[in-house]
């Protein structure tokens, strides 16, 4: 029975439709192996080889796959969820109402956006504390720091602009409070103020814009730099692990010399 | 004159070369592309019409607020308050951060539940985050014996309407 399934996946992988999908083909060597991630275009980010000591759970406490987690949910739930609700004044709250009360599961995928949500913003804080004091953020990994600043303002400006969108007054009031803060900007901050809302005041067209770059804007630049996040964790030599011994000063220049990670 | 003597420079101006001078054009035109956009993209964003409700309340006829009373209109976030010297508006936004105050009669003072600033029934500042008293707000009698407010127009304190 085992012999009879590898045969038969050994059979599909070898066929041309699959090979002309995965292009790696057949082949559990070492080669073949490495192929298969490098020729994929979502396993390509990833490095073909790590230690084993780099995916130990003491390592890293899996918070950045975690986090992926939980945007992954969002993602999904949040696309279910813009089927049912409509970004205008008179129906945003109707429709959360409904979501919560008509809607088959509604408040299923609801409630598991939100706190989706809520995990996500506490997971970024976790690892980025978890990096600050392994001192996983010290060159050559300090590009990569700068860009998971970048992930935590958009995590957060998600979860700001997400918290308009029921709709009642706690949002209501958020948002006032939250974008009066934006004019304290020196010189410019009544423009921003003027620009993020769309008008003087919290309405119509600050709904609307406030839906747009929750579900479009910030989640597109979110992915990029998600994904550039990643690229950088194979170029700077993978996943930290905590030495037992800091780095002497000097080894900066040595780490200049080695040869470039690919 | 033969070709070398053409190529030499006459004077301390600088030589140009044809790949330069269309690099300098190629980059200049992209750069007030660039600039272009921007303006564009900023005036796209910025609405030139808003739905909002105008800046000028009637508040109706000034006998409907007796002596000493403070009357919060919600819907337009002012204050219409009615004493000896005569009738003032304020704004009721708190000038913190933009949540409507509230008038507590018990303690006779303006309260914002946002952040715990009070304001005391002229505008001044008592405590809290706010850093600047409440506005006082244009007010004037129309020619039907309405009392109108300006929501956009401050004036300093202490103008009383005297009717």
């Amino acid at each position: 029975m085992e012999a009879g399934r590898g045969t038969f996946l050994r059979d599909l992988r070898g066929t041309r439709v699959w090979r002309s999908v995965f292009r790696s083909g057949t082949g559990a060597n070492t080669l073949h192996r490495a192929l298969a991630i490098q020729q994929s275009i979502f396993l390509h980010l990833f490095s073909t080889k790590v230690r084993k000591r780099m995916l130990a759970f003491k390592s890293t406490w899996y918070l950045g796959t975690l986090t992926l987690g939980t945007l992954l949910i969002l993602v999904t739930t949040g696309i279910l969820l813009m089927l049912y609700y409509h970004p205008s004044v008179p129906q945003a709250y109707a429709d959360v109402k409904d979501l919560k009360f008509v809607v088959s599961s509604g408040m299923f995928l609801r409630n598991l956006h939100r706190w989706s949500a809520h995990a996500m913003v506490f997971l970024v804080f976790a690892h980025m504390f978890k990096v600050f004091y392994r001192g996983a953020y010290r060159p050559p990994r300090e590009f990569n720091w700068v860009i998971g600043i970048i992930l935590l303002l958009l995590t957060l400006l998600l979860s700001y602009t997400g918290y308009l969108l029921p709709w009642d007054q706690l949002a209501f009031w958020a948002i006032t409070v939250g974008s009066n803060i934006s004019s304290a900007v020196p010189l410019i901050g009544n423009k921003i103020h003027f620009l993020l809302l769309g008008g003087n005041q919290v309405n119509a067209n600050a709904l609307l814009r406030f839906y747009v770059l929750h579900c479009m804007i910030l989640p597109l630049a979110a992915l990029l730099f998600v994904a550039v996040h990643f690229w950088r964790i194979r170029k700077d030599g993978g996943l930290y692990v905590q030495q037992s011994e800091p780095r002497k000063a000097g080894t900066a220049e040595e780490s200049q010399k080695k040869v470039p990670t690919l | 004159m033969d070709e070398k003597n053409a190529m030499t420079p006459t004077s301390d101006e600088k030589e140009i070369s044809r790949r330069a001078l269309f690099a300098k054009l190629g980059l200049g035109s992209l750069g007030l592309a660039a600039a272009g956009t921007l303006g564009f993209s900023y005036q796209f964003l910025s609405p030139n019409v808003l739905y909002e409700a105008s800046p000028i309340v009637n508040a109706g006829k000034p006998e409907s607020f007796s002596l000493d009373s403070v009357t919060l209109d919600a819907t337009t976030g002012i204050f219409l308050i009615h004493v000896q010297e005569g009738f003032f508006a304020l704004n009721a936004v708190c000038t913190h951060l933009g949540c409507l105050t509230a008038w507590k009669p018990d303690s006779g003072q303006i309260a914002c539940p946002c952040h715990g600033s009070r304001f005391s029934r002229e505008g001044v500042k008592l405590a809290g985050p706010a850093p600047k008293p409440l506005p006082w707000l244009r007010t004037w009698i129309n020619d039907d014996g309405d009392l109108l407010v300006d929501r956009s127009t401050n004036i300093p304190a202490m103008q009383f309407l005297r009717i």
